[in-house]
């Protein structure tokens, strides 16, 4: 009987951890090329003004200094960061240039690049650089920002840089006419993806073959090439990014950033190897930040707890400039905000606006989890006001089976459609009510033992994954029987190689041990799109599955020739190619590589969807929320590596719960950062959140892509910010404490029992 | 200053200036890479290595501290076969991008090496030094429980 490879499906342990656990991993800082400088970025430290002078010159005297660049080093127009998502004409005046030009618009933009022997030399050096500037007004939060206290782009004359509009029906007519309408304002911190691992590149310039290689890539390697390339005037075959062990990006790195271009053309004109890490504290103050989100927003619903539409208007806060995906927050924020529920009206407007704070990004679930927490918390208010009961009223609206596929909100200025793709929402929120057992801990709601009141919350939420447009592999299969597999896909730390081996394997019918992936950098494939969007497994997979069945023709065709037959005729079977009788196995079939290269072309969206349920504790004298049980339930269509997909859960959840309770870039009244430091930026750790539970299904296949698979891995923490407010609510529902903001931290929900309190006695 | 000490069982010497930190040192004067910087203020811990079987922070020292000290960093800690910490990570997928890696399985390995019979909350209150923003925890604690019983097994290593 024939038995075939089976790894899809199982929790093969990584081959990644081989080196990992022994500290043999790769990462950028650990890449060296012989006669290397160090590079240091000077930043400012004014949030708001302009550039009256740099004088380098006693910065260059020091010992050691090869160079020190400065905006004038970049001729007349010092280039922009382009736009890689929704490039839109009208984004174009708030572009980020490299360095500073002129004016500085946050605390932490980049002025000038010191270049020395050692990273030592070059920081001594940086404070010798004299450097003058006229101070402006900051604007720092949506008040300021709205009454113009300064204008961040005087040209364009408002600090609104654009206003995006999810649509659908008619909503002045359907709230006319509505039962119940709630309006409230609701408000998400800014916060971040804070991976661990700094950002840090290598470059190389080599002048005999004109040729630029820069270690360091992550994510869109391909596309940072092109700008570069572009930026730097070079040919797009003389740029080389190379993807190194990636010590996570969640969204955040891998994006251009001005370091992205300051690097390779800092070694460009100095002649030797520049690298450079940045330290912690300049990360806090450069790298992406994410969700800074507020809003004003009314929701109707029928008497009996039909949805019926949601309008109003929400403020992104997208800092000094606008980033490479600066605005999938913001619209995702809109269009995203009816979640997996029927809302036949909708009419959000979500306005971007310019603020000196540091320019935000994508971070995993971006947009996602602030709509959530807005949608949630208006859910839960509704079933307190039309007093239904607030699981019954979620399991009323979801969106059934039999409407799938279901259209979202439409969008502008940059359309995106899309539309749910499939699914069994109630099924997987029955599931989850069970699993997590919610009727026996709902005796539990608003008791107080030992001091904290007890508190329950669930919500439902979906992920959209697999951006297209496309994703190219090349596969080899090597003269000894191997299978070597470059891919455009890239790893953030995710498992890629692990993933990929297993899809690879089962496609080609060779052992898992003989794959090799190569991944992210590019000279493996000619154009690849990497890691965002939860793309890589259904993006990245499905060109493997494409490029086996062409790789499995090659094959047939050179075994025919050997044993003669007609291609079509040649068995592909257990690592060989047989024909009446006859066998050649893959090792030694060919005297040269077998390759062959597909692409995976796909414009639709992946929705995978869940519901969670949490259980906290709350002690109303300090504040302090104990999470005694988180559970979350999500249907993904189809599980490559059941163990990878569960690490993704909890590890999203729990970054999740750092945004609902602790993580905060707090900034000033004048745009200075506040948080710049692990010691004042909290994240979670392992003693915070112990009780955290996944459960994955594979309930309905996706119809898009041929492996049935939906980008997965963000979804943990979408819903959490909600969840957590909610349950917090319940908590303290004998204070009616109404949580409208987040994080959920002691102080503020201290403040609100303390509210509450009041309230009360008065009344 | 010239400065010799042991690092993962080789005397070793070196000139570094009074400011390298061990860290830098034992990354930059020996290439030993495993140890990794994420904050370099002492908050993450992911430069954990082992001063004498104590779990430090090689950030917030200075390579002239341990002048004569026994230091054993991840690569140290095996050869080519995984240890049963080790072992333990890579069942419980307690890595994802592994930069934080290196810094638990030094400082759980100080732990269980001082308490091989630590409950989980010793564990989690031990691990709390350490940040890792990718696998939530809880896997890195199953891990660690996973691993206990070699500890006692071998006894203190
Ligand atoms: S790098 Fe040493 S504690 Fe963070
Ligand atoms: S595995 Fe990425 S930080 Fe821990």
């Amino acid at each position: 009987m024939k038995v075939f490879n089976s790894y899809i499906g199982r929790p093969m342990e990584r081959v990644e951890d081989l080196r990992m656990v022994r500290g043999r991993g790769t990462y950028v800082a650990d890449v060296n090329r012989p006669n290397q400088l160090y590079a240091v970025i000077l930043r400012s430290s004014t949030a708001h003004g302009i550039i009256k002078s740099i004088d380098s010159s006693e910065a260059l005297a020091l010992a050691g200094v090869h160079h020190v660049l400065t905006a004038k080093d970049l001729g007349n127009e010092v280039p922009l960061i382009p736009l890689r998502l929704q490039p839109l004409p009208q984004l174009e005046p708030f572009h980020q240039p490299v360095l500073a030009d002129k004016k500085v618009r946050y605390v932490g933009e980049p002025i000038a690049v010191v270049i020395a022997e050692s990273a030592a030399i070059a920081e001594d050096a940086l404070e010798r650089i004299a450097l003058e500037i006229d101070p402006l007004p900051a604007v720092a939060t949506r008040a300021q920002a709205e009454a113009k206290r300064s204008v961040l782009f005087e040209g364009h004359g408002s600090n609104v840089a654009i206003t995006w509009k999810a649509f659908r029906g008619d909503a002045d007519e359907a709230f006319k006419t509505a039962d119940y309408v709630r309006r409230e304002t609701f408000r998400v911190q800014r916060h971040a993806a804070m991976f661990m691992e700094p950002r840090g590149f290598v470059a190389e310039w080599d002048e005999a073959a004109g040729k630029l290689t820069v270690w360091g890539a992550a994510k869109t390697a391909w596309y940072n090439r092109r700008t570069l390339a572009a930026q730097l005037g070079l040919e797009l075959e003389a740029v080389d990014l190379i993807e190194v062990d990636v010590g996570g990006g969640f969204g955040s790195r891998g994006e251009f950033y001005p370091e992205d271009y300051l690097i390779p053309a800092a070694a460009r004109i100095v002649g030797r190897p520049v690298k450079w890490t940045e330290d912690r504290r300049e990360h806090i103050m450069s790298a992406n930040h994410a969700r800074d989100v507020e809003c004003d927003v009314e929701f109707a619903a029928t008497r009996d707890g039909r949805f019926i539409g949601l309008r109003g208007q929400i403020w992104s806060d997208i800092g000094a400039y606008i980033r490479t995906n600066g605005s999938v927050g913001p619209r995702n924020v809109a269009q995203y905000m009816s979640g997996p529920y029927c809302m036949e009206h909708i009419d959000l407007k979500s306005s971007m606006l310019t603020t000196n704070k540091t320019p935000c990004g994508t971070y995993r679930g971006p947009g996602r989890y602030e709509t959530d927490f807005i949608r949630e918390r208006m859910i839960d208010l509704a079933a307190q006001d039309l007093k239904i009961d607030r699981v019954e009223l979620r399991r009323r609206n979801l969106v059934a089976d039999a409407q799938m596929p279901y259209t979202l909100a439409s969008i502008t200025p940059y359309d995106s459609s899309t539309e749910l793709d499939s699914g069994d929402y109630h099924a997987v929120f029955d599931r989850c009510l069970k699993e997590f057992g919610w009727e026996e801990r709902s005796k539990l709601r608003g008791q107080s033992i030992d001091g904290y009141y007890h508190g329950l919350a669930i919500g439902s939420f979906i992920e959209g994954g697999a951006a297209g447009p496309k994703e190219e592999v090349r596969l080899v299969l090597e003269t000894d029987g191997a299978l070597s597999v470059y891919m455009g896909s890239s790893s953030v730390g995710q498992g890629l190689e692990t993933i990929m081996a297993q899809i690879a394997a089962d496609a080609m019918e060779i052992p898992y041990e003989k794959i090799t992936i190569l991944h992210g950098s590019t000279s493996y494939v000619k154009d690849g799109y990497g890691a965002y969007h939860s793309r890589s497994t259904v993006m990245g997979g499905s060109a493997i599955l494409l490029g086996a069945e062409k790789l499995k023709e090659l094959i047939q065709q050179t075994a025919a020739q050997r044993l003669g037959c007609k291609s079509e005729e040649v068995v592909i079977d257990g690592e060989q190619a047989s024909f009446g009788g006859n066998h050649i196995a893959f090792a030694g079939l060919s005297e040269t590589p077998l390759e062959v290269e597909a692409a995976f072309f796909n414009k639709k969206y992946t929705w995978a969807y869940g519901t969670q349920a949490a259980h906290v504790a709350v002690d109303p004298g300090t504040g302090h929320v104990k999470v005694i049980d988180v559970m979350s339930v999500e249907d993904v269509g189809r599980m490559i590596n059941p163990l990878t997909l569960h690490g993704q859960a909890i590890g999203s959840i729990v970054q999740g719960l750092g945004g609902a309770f602790l993580e905060h870039l707090v900034y000033d009244d004048e745009g200075q950062l506040l948080t710049g430091s692990f010691a004042d930026y909290l994240m979670p750790t392992a003693s915070d959140f112990p009780s955290i539970r996944s459960v994955t299904l594979e309930l309905k296949p996706c119809p898009n892509n041929p492996l049935g698979a939906k980008g997965a891995g963000e979804g943990g923490l979408i819903p959490i910010g909600g969840l957590m407010a909610n349950a917090v609510a319940d908590a303290l529902s004998h204070l009616n404490v109404q949580p409208m903001e987040l994080p959920l931290s002691p102080p503020r929900i201290w403040q609100l029992v303390e509210e509450a309190e009041a309230a009360r006695a008065r009344a | 200053m010239q400065i010799e000490f042991n690092l993962n069982g080789q005397a070793v010497s070196a000139d570094v200036e009074p400011r390298t930190t061990l860290a830098d040192c034992i990354r930059n004067d020996f290439g030993q890479t495993g140890t990794h910087l994420a904050c370099e203020h002492g908050v993450c811990g992911a430069c954990t290595v082992l001063v004498n079987g104590e779990a430090v922070r090689s950030c917030l020292l200075l390579a002239v501290q341990v002048q004569n000290d026994k230091v054993v960093t991840i690569e140290g800690l095996s050869g080519d076969e995984l240890t049963p910490l080790q072992a333990a990570f890579r069942k419980h997928h307690a890595l994802q991008c592994g930069f934080c890696t290196p810094g638990f399985i030094t400082t759980a390995h100080a732990l269980l090496s001082h308490e091989p019979d630590a409950d989980e909350d010793r564990i989690r209150d031990v691990l709390s030094g350490n940040l890792c923003r990718c696998s939530g925890y809880v896997p890195i604690v199953e891990a660690v429980l996973e691993a206990r019983s070699s500890y006692r097994d071998s006894g203190s290593k």
